[in-house]
């Protein structure tokens, strides 16, 4: 079956999204994802989706709710590189993704987190 | 039975000679229009009308019998409307056809003035018909040209602006309504996304009243680019504009707003880790923005 590979950086998670995103393949992401989370204490996940052209109202909700699993899992989640036209399509179905923090690519994203992670005054002042 | 179609098509000639005079005298534009394009319009249009004319159905003129008749007077006023013509030159070149089919019935029905009376009252209400309908297409034309315009004055009033590494500057001039609004969230997605920017402030100072549907937009805009990651800073909120935004009672309480661009730029340059200083005659630098706590 057709996996997201998951990718250990250290204390954190990079997930790359490089196919197209199907509903099936989210709900095994959400899966993989907590599981990963919990079995290596990982602190912070990066979803990279610099390739993902298409998004419904199911993709949107489905990135809010990983952000919020890892949140009780104690990692910060941090998605990367969305495209304008998605995202001008979430706006559009109304999702703004409060919980999601996101950053313009991968490096400004690891930076983010080691910066959440680094002190704690700064995620509390956000 | 209307003798009109009969003497339009036997006096064809006559009349577009005496036409051609006509306009040739009453509406010259030489600096618009050759004369060999006057000649093969006013010859086609005298066809189509003699044409159209044969069913002898002169109030109307939506018929398919028109249809010919219809085209080249669209395809005239079009091309005049591009031309430069005013509109009452325009319905001049038909206008002018009156005095030639009416010198052409005169000179026909002489002896039956009843007849001949009938005969100029449907050629006058013919001509009248069709002159509106040029005028009509030309306003068409006009119109479609000034949407056109507007549609390239949208474009152009939406400058994406790099103020400095990594911050934007989207100054708006002018109404935003839902049109424009989708306008300048591509256009800033994309610039985002081109100058890697991290933050980008929109500055409204141009905007001459915000309702609930424009702050709608405005939050809609931000929103977009909070997802791509970068932050937007509202600044030119004029005083009058805040107190409408508290009495209609939008919540802009997770928007950064500022008064001024100047005001942005300072907290913009403080989230990019990056500092403006000014240099003194003797060289020692100090921070030219105050860091604000």
């Amino acid at each position: 079956m057709e996996r997201i590979p998951i990718l250990r950086m250290g204390q954190f998670l990079l997930v790359t999204i490089q196919v197209d995103m199907h509903d099936r393949l989210a709900v095994q992401l959400q899966d993989d994802l907590t599981q990963r989370i919990s079995e290596w204490s990982s602190r912070g996940v990066l979803i990279d989706i610099s390739t993902l052209e298409i998004v419904d109202s199911f993709i949107g909700r489905m990135l809010a709710n990983i952000a919020a699993m890892a949140r009780v899992l104690d990692a910060e989640t941090v998605v990367v590189g969305m495209q304008p036209a998605v995202a001008i399509t979430l706006v559009e179905l109304g999702m703004s993704l409060a919980g999601v923090r996101t950053a313009l690519n991968v490096e400004s994203g690891m930076e983010l987190l080691y910066e959440l992670r680094g002190d704690f005054h700064s995620e509390m002042s956000e | 039975m209307s003798k009109l179609p009969e003497l339009i098509k036997k006096h064809e000639e006559e009349i577009r000679a005496d036409w051609l005079k006509q306009l040739s005298t009453a509406t010259r534009r030489s600096d618009l229009i050759s004369d060999e394009e006057i000649k093969t319009q006013s010859r086609e249009l005298l066809a189509a009308i003699a044409d159209g004319v044969k069913t002898g159905e002169v109030r109307n003129l939506d018929g398919p019998e028109w249809a010919p008749a219809r085209e080249v007077l669209n395809a005239v006023s079009t091309s005049r409307a591009k031309q430069g013509f005013t509109p009452s030159e325009t319905a001049t070149f038909v206008l002018s056809l009156k005095q030639p089919v009416f010198s052409v019935l005169r000179k026909q029905l002489a002896s039956t003035p009843d007849v001949m009376f009938d005969e100029v009252w449907r050629a006058t209400l013919l001509l009248d018909k069709l002159a509106l309908l040029t005028v009509d297409s030309f306003l068409q034309t006009r119109e479609q040209l000034i949407r056109r315009q507007q549609e390239e004055l949208m474009e152009l009033s939406t400058p994406v602006v790099k103020l400095w590494d990594g911050i934007l500057a989207l100054p708006i001039i002018g109404t935003l309504d839902s049109a424009r609004t989708q306008v300048v969230m591509e256009s800033l997605l994309q610039a985002v996304v081109q100058t890697n920017s991290k933050v980008a402030i929109i500055d409204i100072t141009g905007v001459p009243t915000v309702d609930t549907l424009v702050a709608q937009h405005l939050l809609k805009t931000i929103t977009a680019a909070r997802l791509m990651g970068a932050d937007c800073i509202i600044s030119g909120v004029r005083p009058q504009i805040a107190q409408t935004i508290v009495h209609l009672g939008i919540d802009l309480a997770n928007v950064i707003t500022k008064a001024k661009l100047s005001d942005a730029f300072a907290l913009a340059l403080q989230r990019t880790n990056q500092t403006v200083v000014k240099v003194n005659a003797e060289g020692a630098r100090k921070p030219f923005f105050k860091k604000e706590e």
